[in-house]
């Protein structure tokens, strides 16, 4: 039952080695993290990789730090159970753990990584929402030398990254959040939490009083890639909110998202859930930004 | 090409050379046939094949051998590694009641071990999102999770 097909096993010790076995190994080679979105695809046949370059062996790729000014950094192979658990992730960004602990079950935390997750770029990520809220930023590692790019440019469709050929994510950083900011993420899926988001939103508000002086709405699962909702975030920006205001936002935001009905949602379910949802989480990342 | 990997199973030391592609629960159970390892799904969704790899649960059955050179791996059968006095999880299991076909009950002591290594008095809740990985398909849970919460209170009795 389910074998893995033939492949031969690479693990660098560095990133410049990774980069170069990536150029010399071309499209036949995949880069591994934890495994438990590639293994998968290898098992179901959807991918037939001759190499597979491992990341774990990367000296300092697994780290989590964070630093008052410039905000926190999660490497590369940084572990879901990992970010769940940080203490500093939980004290200044209790959102980005809250996503990494509402990823799969105990056994996918230990093995997977977030950035795997962003990587992986399914519409249906429980960590790109929240952290695309936080104006999260990738460092990347490739034959050109080093480069960082917005999260918010990364995304080009289900699987599809904006990554050159042979480069690396090696960590996203997320900025120190402003003052008077709150996040929030919601999610839902068929079994609790252990399925894949059927459909989800993730917020960022800065709040001036009641207020509120700038916002980043998103919603996941409900088009190619988790999307922004500009225009709701219009009718909410520069505001005092009320409950007609979050209705005209939540309504707003279903109108902008494009969702499918597949196996994990019908679409309609989804358009009203988005609606939902963006209530639910301006509200509760209000509340959480005025203390 | 088959790569040489030396690992730590259970305590004893084996070196095996295994094919890249051979997940660490095909080398478990097919070279050193410890079947208390199950294949389920084989897909990271029923549990069944949880073991730990340097004191942490995951899924063998997405695990690759190659990578757990230098690891120490315990299953269930290293948990009551003479064979005749079991551990409090396993003695737990037996006197609630929670085991009934038994295909689930390996990785189902495997995460009750992990939960209760960090948080030797766990609630039902943290109980339930523990084995959220691990399905079972005839006892319905609620034996389980008493199991569970039992080895607890005998691990914090008996400090193993
Ligand atoms: C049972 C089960 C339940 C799951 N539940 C959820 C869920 O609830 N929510 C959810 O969002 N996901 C879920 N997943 C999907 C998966 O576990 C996550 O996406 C995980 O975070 C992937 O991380 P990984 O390290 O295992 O990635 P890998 O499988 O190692 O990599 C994923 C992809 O990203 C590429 N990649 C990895 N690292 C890098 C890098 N540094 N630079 C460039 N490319 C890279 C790989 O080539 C691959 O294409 C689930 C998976 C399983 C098996
Ligand atoms: S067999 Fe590994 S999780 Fe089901
Ligand atoms: S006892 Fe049969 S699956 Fe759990």
């Amino acid at each position: 039952m389910m074998r893995l097909s033939h492949f031969d096993f690479l693990a660098p010790a560095t990133i410049e080695e990774a980069v170069g076995l990536l150029q010399s190994k071309g499209a036949d080679a995949r880069l591994m993290a934890g495994g438990t979105d590639l293994l998968m695809k290898i098992k179901l046949g959807a991918i037939k990789p001759g190499f597979i370059i491992s990341l774990k062996k990367i000296g300092g790729l697994d780290q989590i730090s964070f630093d008052p000014t410039t905000g926190l950094t999660i490497g590369a192979t940084a572990l879901l159970a990992d970010v769940a658990d940080h203490p500093d992730i939980l004290k200044h960004y209790p959102t980005v753990a809250q996503a990494a602990r509402g990823t799969a079950n105990v056994q996918v935390r230990n093995m997977g990584t977030v950035i795997g997750n962003l990587c992986n770029a399914s519409p249906a990520s429980d960590n790109a929402p929240t952290l695309l809220a936080m104006e999260a930023v990738l460092h990347i590692a490739g034959p050109e030398g080093k480069r960082k790019l917005p999260l918010d440019q990364f995304f080009k469709g289900p699987g599809m990254t904006a990554l050159k050929p042979s480069e690396i994510v090696t960590a996203v950083g997320v900025p120190v959040l402003p003052p008077n900011a709150g996040t929030a993420y919601i999610s839902l899926s068929a079994r609790g939490k252990l399925d894949c988001t059927a459909v989800g939103a993730a917020v960022m508000v800065t709040m001036s009083g009641d207020v509120c002086k700038d916002i980043r709405l998103f919603v996941a699962s409900c088009g190619p890639t988790p999307l922004r909702a500009v225009k709701a975030e219009e009718i909410i920006r520069g505001k005092q909110i009320s409950d007609d205001l979050l209705a005209q936002a939540g309504s707003q935001a279903s109108q902008e998202s494009r969702p499918i009905t597949d196996l994990r949602a019908s679409g309609e379910y989804r358009t009203k859930m988005i609606s939902v949802l963006t209530e639910r989480v301006i509200t509760e990342a209000s509340k959480k930004a005025r203390g | 090409m088959k790569q040489v990997i030396k690992l730590s199973v259970n305590g004893d030391p084996y070196t095996v050379a295994v094919d890249p592609c051979q997940t660490l629960n095909e080398v478990l159970r097919e070279e050193l046939n410890l079947t208390g390892v199950k294949l389920g799904c084989g897909s990271g969704d029923c549990g069944a094949c949880t073991v730990h790899v340097d004191g942490r649960a995951v899924s063998s059955c997405l695990t690759l051998a190659v990578e757990m050179d230098g690891k120490e791996i315990l299953t269930a059968e290293g948990l009551a590694p003479s064979g005749e006095t079991l551990h409090p999880i396993q003695e737990a299991f037996i006197d609630k009641g929670a085991i009934q076909c038994g295909f689930c009950t390996c990785g189902m002591e495997m995460s009750a071990l992990n939960l209760l290594q960090k948080n030797p008095s766990p609630t039902e809740t943290e109980i339930r999102e523990a084995i959220s990985g691990n399905l079972c398909r005839c006892t319905g849970y609620t034996k389980i999770v008493e199991a569970i919460s039992a080895a607890g209170e005998k691990m914090r009795e008996g400090d193993r």
